[in-house]
């Protein structure tokens, strides 16, 4: 088959196809010069690219390039490099005593905002925002903390965490005291009664069923006066902070399946100074509470 | 050029035997980066299969769709790292058929989100995510709660897993609805085979919150719980160290 003779266009002046459809003609317009210079140099680029860089895959390996970039030192570079910027002041952040740091405006400034930052990554899911908890999850920056409020002791909390993991954890469990039968229905209800009393600033009888109920079962922990302890983690029964609710129908159900709430340790997720910022936000939302 | 093309176009096996040329270089280029996967996916030892339970978690995990939204990569990304911690490797999804990297964060990443929060915080946050996150727009999946779990076709889908390379052992696939509900219950004697058999590092709680059932949420939690733990491999690259 032989190409069909070149026949041009009386109005254009430019070729057509050479095929005739009833009378029509088409124009072969060419492809524009500059759609070939353009995938000619694209083309050119793309080869010395891949000259430069991890590209073409052998047998047994991969070209690695001129420039010897890889994804993986790069952002190892750049990590360091971040960490290199706030290595002034994350070493005192590191060494100095949490209290000191405490007093440093210039410190609390920087804090405030990287603490801001750690805290929705990392605490804000349970916490909520700006520390005021959540049903199930305490409050932390109004309420009195269960394993105590000093920086110090804030830190070992972030950084063990409560009945988590790590194995210095902290470890508390309130018994199920009417699931596994320690008291009966009418013993809780009591209990139950004696301490929404309690908390609610009346005057409370001490001969009543329930503070004997209460100084029997409860009182070895949460304290003859129900105000709680740091050494066991038990939280303050009289206050108007409660974590799992404090209506009558909450505190029975915390009494009878019992509690043993768990936040996760810090250590090894957080590093050593992200740890001890933290312990400084959390310090300071307590002192300028919400 | 375009005359070699019009010459082409005029020949049909000539032009049918170009677009093979240059449909097989596209082919090429896909498959043979898997010629070099010994080199570029690492080495991780202490690399652990998912449990039984873990693994119905993954199948409601992907049933419900939760990869359309949530990644589970992390990138080689300053930023990524900062957030989420050290960047995924190959290895971590050497057990996974299929992969559930994802390609969209409508929520955040969850490839290491394993032991971050608490089981509690998982089941409040599943049951209703405004409880516990008050701007989220994720479902609420409450009904998994209420969903008992279907433990006892487990041992066929280990057998499945085995099939595509997942070293499961005879004992696992046959103890597998068993260990299911022995990973759930941490009064069970049988706990303890579960962690014979699976490691030592293995999670054994109620992971839903409720006693003497297993419901599709503890499945769920348990896996979810497990995310970026099954090897500390990551955790030694140099980024965890400079981090």
């Amino acid at each position: 088959m032989s190409a069909p003779a070149p026949d041009r266009d009386p109005v254009t002046g430019r070729l057509t196809t050479g095929h005739e459809w009833n009378g029509i003609k088409e124009l072969g317009t060419p492809v524009p010069r500059i759609v070939f210079i353009g995938l000619t140099l694209g083309a050119l680029y793309l080869i010395v690219w891949t000259i430069l860089m991890p590209a073409w895959p052998g047998i047994n390996s991969y070209t690695r390039g001129l420039l010897g970039i890889d994804q993986r030192t790069s952002v190892e570079a750049r990590v360091a490099l971040a960490r290199l910027e706030r290595a002034e002041w994350t070493q005192r952040i590191e060494t100095e005593p949490l209290a000191t740091l405490a007093s440093d405006p210039q410190v609390m400034n920087l804090v405030k905002g990287y603490g801001k930052t750690l805290f929705g990554d990392n605490c804000q899911a349970c916490h909520g925002g700006k520390g005021v908890g959540n049903s199930g999850f305490p409050n932390i920056s109004q309420a009195p903390l269960m394993w105590g409020d000093d920086l110090d002791t804030i830190h070992e909390t972030i950084r063990v965490g409560i009945n988590a993991a790590h194995p210095e954890t902290r470890f508390s469990q309130m018994l199920a005291f009417g699931r596994d039968g320690m008291l009966g229905r009418s013993d809780i209800l009591a209990v139950t009664d004696y301490l929404l009393a309690l908390g609610s600033g009346a005057s409370v009888d001490d001969m009543t069923h329930g503070a004997e109920v209460f100084a029997f079962n409860c009182a070895s922990c949460h304290g003859d006066n129900a105000r709680g302890s740091v050494d066991f983690g038990a939280p303050d029964l009289v206050d108007d902070h409660w974590i799992y609710g404090g209506y009558r129908q909450a505190v029975f159900n915390s009494i009878f399946t019992g509690r043993a709430g768990h936040m996760p340790s810090w250590e090894g997720r957080l590093s050593k100074a992200d740890l001890r910022i933290l312990a400084l936000y959390v310090g300071w939302l307590r002192e300028n509470q919400p | 050029m375009l005359k070699l093309h019009s010459r082409l176009e005029r020949s049909a096996i000539g032009f049918v035997l170009a677009i093979i040329v240059v449909s097989s270089i596209g082919g090429f280029v896909e498959i043979a980066p898997l010629f070099t996967i010994d080199e570029t996916v690492e080495e991780a030892p202490d690399m652990r299969v998912y449990t039984p339970l873990e693994l119905a978690g993954r199948n409601i995990y992907i049933r419900e769709g939760c990869y359309a939204c949530h990644s589970q990569m992390i990138r080689t990304l300053r930023d990524e790292v900062d957030r989420y911690g050290p960047y995924s490797l190959a290895v971590e999804s050497q057990y996974d058929h299929p992969m559930l990297w994802g390609s969209k964060r409508t929520g955040p990443d969850l490839a290491r989100v394993g032991g971050k929060y608490s089981d509690d915080w998982h089941v409040a946050h599943l049951v209703n995510p405004r409880d516990v996150v008050p701007e989220s727009n994720m479902p609420r999946y409450g009904w998994l709660l209420e969903t008992p779990l279907r433990t006892d076709d487990l041992d066929r889908h280990l057998a499945a897993m085995r099939a595509v390379g997942v070293p499961y052992t005879d004992e696992m696939i046959a103890n597998a609805p068993r260990d299911a509900v022995a990973q759930a219950s941490p009064d069970a004697a049988a706990a303890y085979d579960v962690l014979e058999r699976y490691g030592a590092e293995t999670n054994i709680g109620l992971f839903d919150g409720r006693p003497g059932q297993i419901t599709e949420m503890a499945a769920l939690v348990a896996y979810l719980q497990i995310l970026g733990r099954l090897t500390e491999t990551p955790y030694q690259t140099a980024v965890a160290e400079a981090r």
